[in-house]
């Protein structure tokens, strides 16, 4: 199993859009290195051949009969929302500049 | 009959109150006192709903009085674990990138709790988003486990643990993902049963890890929980993963508390080594009080469960990690905008309001989620972590061949002290060793105390597991032993805790 390096924390806080500082980083490396190497067991169990389990009931697709039913309204829907306009939420830019 | 309104159980307060002896507002009222007696220093509560419980009773009350029928726990009051939706109540998960979130819905057991007419007291404390064993992950500071204040009432629902056990509410909901509901109640002396994965609805539950997420009642007595469980439990649309099939009579098993000719398993897996030596010996002593009354003991191996704990924090965090990345800032919750970055995106907006918002055990969770479900990782660890849990169902489904239920100390130790583990997140996670297993396979467990440990005089738990949709025999288990412990100890556990009316002054 390959260590798990800063820059590779840092790398999957940026994937879990997550802004660690350098104090966080510093102590989550050494943290998740003790974490993984208990959970890697997992590997040595006799798993080969074995099918994995995804979910504790045998699923079947569920669907409903598609017709209008009661829902939030916008004002309830937008009631705990940092920002709204126009019964919209009201989000930061979402593209870069350049 | 109790007749401090405080002490008395559900099912007791139940009698009264439909018998006409006592009205819900006076009952609401009395825990509400007690709150505001002994809340200040076990901190079970995040918010406390005064207005709304007292105006729930009043509605009952006057139902009652023109003669309506109603659900046999009306008027009875009940806290909620703050992982459940409640319209127009705040819900924080714990966490403060939901500080002062009001949600627009009910959670469904939210819902059925109003339409069997129970007043919601208030919310209970966390740890963040359910993650931990402690309540020490709270944004908002730990609860205090009402037998040593210096202790952890356990977790994540510790505050509905501790709420019950001193006496602030007779019945609580709490949710459990991997022994959420049954450590906290084994280290404060209470009853909490985790119901076969599907049988509660999900709905309105802010999810951890949805694979293994049961919401399931909390109480001081087995037939108190067993009354919950009927109200909550049952299908439901709204949650797609609910099981279409009638709930299995548990308040009718909890009555008769027969366990004769049961075949009892003891797991050879979860006894004895890690176990606490007064731990493993109340354990021991109920399993003889169970043949005593009956029950033939076998021993079964479930080999697997070595490597529960591993595939556990691998599915979970794989699991949070996707259900936590709703909160992005956008739509509700926190938002935070970073500094030193004029016009900044909504990306870097996420990242900070994340940054700010998660505390370290999520921030630590979600990581090691994303690295397991990373591409060149996901078979090594998920999938492996997949795996595994198929064998540890597949050691259940063995083991309840030759055993109706299997029993386990509920948790390796007494309540440890606040603090003591908070620095070693693996040290933390072993205290759910004998519970994770049933959230694996999606099993129904229960916890009841066994008495308190020789070395520490601190409550144990004794845990019952079942099949699948076989939830009654975890009642009939549970109040057959209660019932001779009770005897055996003259009287409820409890009563031997200490008076917090004289702690907290």
């Amino acid at each position: 199993m390959a260590d798990l390096t800063r820059d590779d924390v840092a790398h999957l806080a940026g994937l879990a859009r997550i802004d660690l500082s350098d104090a966080e980083l510093d102590r989550m490396v050494g943290e998740l290195g003790v974490i993984l190497e208990s959970v890697a067991t997992v590997q040595q169990a006799p798993i080969a051949d074995v099918e994995p389990m995804s979910h504790p009931l045998p699923l079947v697709n569920v669907t409903r009969p598609d017709v209008v039913r009661p829902s939030l309204t916008p004002q309830e829907a937008l009631a705990g929302a940092p920002e709204s306009e126009q019964q919209r939420f009201s989000v930061p830019r979402i593209l870069d500049e350049e | 009959m109790t007749t401090d309104l405080t002490r008395a159980t559900a099912a007791e307060l139940a009698d009264l109150l439909g018998a006409g002896s006592v009205s819900s507002r006076e009952v609401t009222r009395a825990l509400l006192d007690r709150t505001a007696a002994v809340d200040g220093a076990v901190r079970s509560y995040l918010h406390v709903d005064e207005d709304g419980a007292l105006a729930a009773a009043d509605d009952v009350d006057r139902r009652r009085a023109a003669g309506e029928e109603l659900h046999a726990l009306a008027g009875v009051p009940i806290a909620v674990k703050d992982v459940m939706a409640t319209r127009g109540l705040p819900t924080t998960c714990g966490s403060r990138i939901l500080e002062g979130w009001v949600p627009p819905y009910d959670a469904t057991v939210v819902r059925r709790l109003r339409e069997a007419g129970m007043p919601i007291l208030g919310k209970t404390n966390m740890d963040e988003f359910a993650m931990g064993s402690s309540t020490e992950h709270s944004a908002f500071g730990p609860s205090h486990n009402p037998w040593d204040l210096d202790r952890i009432p356990g977790g994540s629902g510790g505050g509905s643990s501790s709420v019950v056990a001193s006496f602030q509410a007779p019945l609580a909901i709490g949710t459990d993902t991997g022994g959420s509901i049954r450590q906290p109640a084994a280290v404060t002396g209470t009853v909490g049963t985790k119901p076969t994965y599907g049988g509660v609805s999900r709905y309105g539950l802010v999810a951890l890890a949805s694979s293994l997420d049961q919401a399931g009642p909390c109480s001081r007595t087995v037939l108190d929980s067993a009354l919950l469980h009927e109200v909550i439990a049952g299908h439901d649309p709204m949650d797609s993963t609910s099981v279409d099939a009638p709930v299995p009579a548990v308040v009718e098993a909890a009555r008769r508390a027969d366990v004769s000719g049961m075949r009892i398993g003891i797991v050879r897996e979860l006894t004895g080594e890690g176990f606490q030596p007064g731990v493993q010996a109340r354990f021991d002593e109920a399993v003889q009080h169970l043949v005593d009354a009956g029950a033939e003991v076998v021993e079964v191996s479930c080999p697997s469960f070595t490597y529960a704990l591993a595939a556990y924090y691998l599915i979970l965090p794989s699991e949070a990690s996707s259900n936590l990345a709703k909160f992005d800032a956008m739509r509700y919750g926190l938002r935070v905008t970073p500094d030193g970055i004029d016009a900044p995106s909504a990306e870097q907006v996420m990242a900070a309001t994340r940054d700010a918002g998660f505390g370290d055990e999520v921030k630590r969770r979600i990581i090691l989620g994303t690295y397991a479900l990373s591409s060149g990782y996901y078979d090594a660890y998920y999938g492996s972590a997949q795996k595994v849990r198929r064998l540890i169902a597949d050691d259940f489904a063995a083991a309840f061949e030759t055993a109706d239920v299997l029993v386990t100390p509920t948790a390796p130790t007494t309540a440890f002290r606040l603090g003591d583990k908070l620095d070693d997140p693996m040290a933390m996670y072993l205290n759910d060793i004998a519970t994770i297993p049933a959230n694996l396979a999606g099993i129904p467990g229960l916890s009841l105390p066994s008495g308190l440990a020789d070395e520490d005089g601190l409550p144990a738990g004794f845990q019952v597991l079942a099949p699948a949709m076989a939830d009654e025999r975890l009642y009939s288990v549970g109040a057959a032993l209660e019932a001779r412990l009770a005897a055996a100890w003259g009287g409820p556990l409890l009563d031997r805790a200490p008076d917090l009316t004289e702690v907290s002054r």
